[in-house]
């Protein structure tokens, strides 16, 4: 039989457990934050450190003239321009590619061990280092298929660089799309093509954009491949503009000149013994810093406008 | 309910169905559904009812390795639907289907019933129109959503979005039409509209349902067949099944002694 005091001695018990279990909870909320402000904080005194370092070159001029001997008069305009053609190509290249490898091995591609060894490989690729991908594109790029140290071949080389990232988030991407979706239109008569154009890469797009954006701010921080492929690091002029005034308005010589990216630039200065141009390197930094965090800010933007009108 | 006898539109023969991995999920199953006629097929978890249904619009071909052996032959043309030479599309195109869960497309209602048109390359707009007005209708769902055609289907209720499943299901003029357990997921008030919906649907085409609910086929029913582990045991006129059913196993099944 439970007396009162038996009832009162088991309460209290009872009450010394839940304490302990409580503590245990805390204590873990303790040290899972400290793991997290560790990362954060040092990101972000890196980049105050960085702002700081830089303010005395954040002005137009810096955007718009090209390097030179003289640190204070230096700037970016050939290493942005030379980063925003590169992503072009790296874009037009690793897109298509990714996205399409992404669906034909989620929808067409029969399931067996040599589909598994492919998706292992892809996911492998992912983690390979970049100066293994710079050494493949100096062998096949620049002198298997002559490209030149070009932004052609950059682009092809950082293409190639986040082409499994493409693959592998599309690939996520489709795979969160419902049995029933699919069923539903398989169920009206829609054949795998229709299927996959109207409602696969339809519904799984905020996804492979996010998948997309990010590989594209990797691919804008790329040093190593790009000096292995042989980027020149000081470069006063500006490639042949894509447009122009005369018919056919649009020209491809600027795919073969010679170039620079911001992340070589940055290298460079950052090499002078000059500490002035150290100020024009920690600008370039910043400035690497707020367009990445831009991009990965608009893929989570995307990713939910995209999302909001989805439920499953 | 059953006044006159009708014709048969599809007929099963000595069907079996395997599952990849061998399982044999369907046993030699031979029934005809009747014209025009509203056929339900009940039986516990796991009778092989959903497979069934499933088979007349070649459903198990989306995923490798499953097998069928046995004809579904469509009437009247004799086209036996399982035939590896025919195009699980076509079949399609003849028999729709509607699902356990409402599943409409992240996309706008009229776009929803709009899809099994554009499927199809329908382009003028005043056909596809005309079409989605009278699938609308046809499943009791115009008056609710004409004034919104072209909100999101996710924005209607359970119920409203089951009808819009039947109204894609309809818009395309189906011979056939399946209902895999389509009121499992709905309220009573919801259930007893599509109940009410598919005793309408009966005057325009030939129905075939799976319900875990033997009320529900007790109520839509013509025909009734009773499954299990893979077995049709009985089959015959609703109204027999629940009165006077010639097997013991259908019986104790339908009296609540099992299942």
């Amino acid at each position: 039989m439970t007396t009162q005091a038996s009832v009162l001695e088991n309460l209290a018990e009872v009450r010394a457990m839940i304490r302990k279990h409580k503590r245990n909870d805390f204590i873990f909320s303790i040290v899972g934050l400290l793991a997290l402000m560790i990362g954060l904080l040092t990101l972000l005194t890196l980049f105050i450190d960085l702002v700081i370092d830089g303010y005395p070159r954040f002005n137009l001029d810096f955007l718009t003239n090209y390097p030179s001997r003289r640190a204070a008069s230096a700037g970016l305009l050939s290493a942005w321009v030379g980063s925003l053609l590169v992503m072009l190509v790296t874009f037009f290249s690793a897109v298509p590619m990714g996205v399409a490898a992404g669906v034909y091995l989620e929808e067409y591609a029969p399931k067996n061990w040599f589909s598994d060894l492919i998706e292992i490989n892809v996911t492998n690729l992912a983690g390979v280092p970049s100066i293994v991908y710079g050494l493949l594109a100096l062998g096949l790029f620049v002198y298997g298929l002559n490209l030149g140290e070009s932004i052609l071949t950059a682009g092809l080389t950082l293409g190639l660089l986040i082409l499994p990232i493409v693959i592998v988030t599309t690939r996520e991407s489709i795979r969160g799309i419902p049995v029933s979706i699919r069923e539903a239109a398989y169920a009206v008569g829609a054949t795998k093509w229709q299927v996959v154009f109207h409602h696969v890469l339809h519904y799984s797009s905020g996804g492979i954009l996010t998948g997309i954006i990010i590989g594209m701010a990797r691919a804008l921080g790329e040093t190593a491949p790009i000096i292995t492929i042989g980027a020149l690091t000081f470069i006063a002029f500006l490639p042949p503009s894509p447009v122009s005034d005369v018919a056919p308005f649009i020209n491809f010589e600027w795919l073969e000149s010679g170039f620079t990216v911001l992340p070589i630039q940055m290298f460079n200065w950052l090499s002078r013994p000059d500490h002035a141009f150290h100020i024009n390197a920690a600008a370039t930094g910043a400035l690497i810093i707020v367009v990445t965090l831009l991009m990965n800010g608009t893929a989570i933007w995307l990713r939910y406008r995209i999302r909001k009108n989805i439920k499953w | 309910m059953v006044t006159t006898t009708s014709p048969v539109k599809a007929e099963s023969r000595d069907l079996n169905f395997y599952y990849n991995g061998g399982h044999k999920a369907l046993k030699g199953i031979t029934m005809p559904l009747y014209e025009k006629r509203i056929t339900a097929l009940i039986g516990p978890s796991g009778c092989g009812k959903s497979t069934f249904l499933r088979c007349f619009n070649r459903m198990h071909d989306l995923y490798p390795g499953n097998k069928y052996d046995g004809q579904i032959v469509m009437h009247p043309d004799n086209t036996n639907i399982l035939d590896n030479g025919v195009d699980p599309i076509e079949v399609r195109m003849r028999i729709s289907m509607v699902f356990q869960k409402p599943n409409p497309f992240p996309k706008s209602i009229y776009e929803n019933v709009a899809y099994g048109l554009r499927v199809r390359g329908e382009r003028s707009k005043r056909v596809v129109d005309d079409k989605v007005e009278e699938a609308l209708k046809g499943a009791a769902l115009w008056d609710e959503v004409k004034n919104r055609l072209h909100d999101l289907a996710f924005n209607l209720s359970g119920g409203q979005q089951q009808r819009l499943c039947i109204a894609r299901a309809l818009a395309t003029d189906p011979e056939i039409m399946l209902f895999d357990e389509p009121t499992s997921a709905l309220d009573p008030i919801a259930t007893a509209n599509i109940e009410e919906l598919m005793s309408e649907l009966r005057n325009k085409l030939t129905i075939l349902v799976v319900t875990h609910n033997m009320q529900q086929a007790a109520r839509v029913s013509d025909y009734t067949a009773y499954m299990y582990l893979g077995e049709l045991i009985e089959y015959d006129d609703t109204d027999r099944i629940f009165t006077n059913p010639s097997r013991k196993e259908t019986e104790d099944y339908i009296t609540g002694k099992f299942g």
